[in-house]
């Protein structure tokens, strides 16, 4: 269940103050001036420190999904419909 | 003319062949606009293959499609054309207001809009459809005028420029939430299928790729400007029918800003496909030979700051990326600039906007870098092989 999931970042809303690359480094990298680029998959061991990431960023600008390979968003408003 | 004259083998005229842009010159050009069923026109306009012609090349019935699901929706007319090197939806609107109106008419009814809107960036586009709409006073179609910024033209800003907010993308797809957003292009031939159906459409272009597209030719040709050609036709008819080159050509600049530089050969056929093969893409069909007697780094490094400056200022990558791309590019036409560092400026902006303005611009950059490599050597030597300093690809 707690397979497969991402870190995306609204870079919109991001305004670079660094605290997600603090909390988890494992996967999140800052380029040179401060926005976050994300390299890896939130694997389950990296889960907790994921969600304290996204709770600490000040733009909310970021959340946990889940990852490509899902149905595009279309189909999935339409199974949501039809449930 | 009449629509006989919209027969081959005269078919270059399609988009813009009436004789003037009133409504009675329409009318004895085009007809009527006949009724329609709409489940009908529907599979009519998939049948026909018509894909957006701002540069996306979505296809025109999946996003009509998708928009009719929902319950309320809005039909927006794009003629902002924010891209300086762009003149065709000027052109159409122009010369040929009211088969976009005719258009945006289909395209309402069939997702079910009531008050479609037609979006300009300039005052010439604005006077050609205030004139129209007044001549239309049979329907709804409220004009808006939005400001004349590159970025104003991608699908998100618009919607926010029509509703009273910023230019500026919001990182959602319109059509995901009822708003159907076309150009004004595809919404004249969405106008030509609803009177003469896919077939007749399809008679034109190649099987893959069908129907006729405007392109603005620039640069290198005798005639500049706006022509209409058959998709799959070879560059170098297009460029014949410019009046030809008008100095060795070695380097062409197919798509536009958010294009790619590519070397000139009059056999490539103008497709989506086959740009694909070469890593380019048609885009809005911007097309400049540049004359070997002009500096491409120079160019390159002059559209590129242009480009880091129509940034819509929201996502960092962008703002502070295509900005020292620029620098770096500004450095490379001094004859100092590193590859490396355009690597790694590369890997920092790449997918990493909210919209295609950073990916467009860091495409346009490293395409004319890899293309213009010798002339980037001879700079670094201190030799700059041009002869003719005035800049080609036209800024504000």
């Amino acid at each position: 269940m707690t397979a497969n999931r991402e870190l995306r970042v609204e870079m919109i809303k991001c305004d670079a103050f660094g605290y997600c690359a603090e909390l988890l480094p494992e996967i999140i990298e800052l380029d040179e001036w401060g926005y976050p680029i994300v390299s890896g998959e939130v694997t389950a061991d990296l889960l907790d420190e994921a969600r304290r990431a996204v709770d600490a960023c000040p733009m909310v600008a970021l959340r946990i999904a889940r990852r490509q390979g899902r149905p595009s968003r279309s189909a999935a408003d339409g199974r949501r419909r039809s449930q | 003319m009449s629509v006989a004259a919209l027969e081959r083998p005269r078919i270059h005229g399609r988009l813009l062949v009436a004789h003037d842009p009133g409504h009675p010159a329409h009318l004895s050009t085009y007809g009527a606009l006949p009724p329609f069923d709409r489940r009908r026109m529907l599979a009519e306009v998939e049948a026909s293959g018509l894909t957006g012609r701002g540069g996306a090349g979505f296809p025109t019935a999946t996003k009509l499609n998708s928009v009719a699901q929902h319950r309320r929706t809005t039909v927006v007319a794009n003629g902002t054309e924010g891209e300086p090197a762009s003149a065709k939806d000027l052109a159409l609107l122009t010369r040929n207001p009211h088969l976009v109106l005719d258009g945006l008419a289909v395209a309402a009814r069939l997702v079910g809009a009531r008050d479609p809107v037609v979006a300009v960036a300039s005052l010439a586009a604005a006077q050609a459809l205030d004139a129209a709409i007044a001549e239309r006073a049979w329907e709804r179609a409220r004009l808006v005028v939005v400001p004349d910024r590159f970025v104003v033209g991608e699908e998100s800003a618009l919607v926010s420029a029509v509703r009273g907010g910023d230019a500026k993308p919001t990182g959602k797809r319109p059509f995901e939430s009822g708003i159907l957003v076309q150009n004004v292009e595809t919404l004249a031939n969405l106008a030509l299928v609803a009177r003469f159906g896919a077939s007749w459409f399809r008679a034109a272009g190649t099987d893959d790729e069908p129907g006729t597209a405007l392109a603005t030719v620039g640069g290198a040709v005798a005639r500049r400007g706006v022509v209409e050609f058959e998709l799959g036709t070879s560059l170098g008819d297009l460029v014949s029918r410019c009046g030809g080159l008008t100095d060795d050509v070695d380097a062409v600049l197919i798509g536009g800003y958010f294009g790619r530089w590519l070397t000139y050969d009059p056999d490539l056929r103008l497709t989506a496909e086959a740009l694909r093969a070469r890593g380019g893409a048609l885009g809005a069909r911007v097309i400049i030979p540049l004359a070997r007697t002009s500096c491409g780094v120079a160019e390159v490094a002059r559209v590129t700051r242009y480009l880091a400056g129509e940034s819509a200022g929201q996502c960092g990558p962008c703002v502070f990326g295509l900005a020292a791309l620029a620098d770096e590019l500004d450095e490379f036409a001094r004859g100092r600039g590193g590859n490396d560092r355009v690597a790694q400026l590369k890997r920092q902006i790449a997918r990493r906007g909210a919209c295609a303005h950073p990916d467009g611009a860091l495409g346009f950059a490293t395409s004319g870098l890899a293309l213009f490599a010798e002339e980037v050597e001879r700079h670094r030597r201190g030799i700059c092989t041009a002869t003719n300093l005035e800049p080609v690809l036209p800024t504000p």
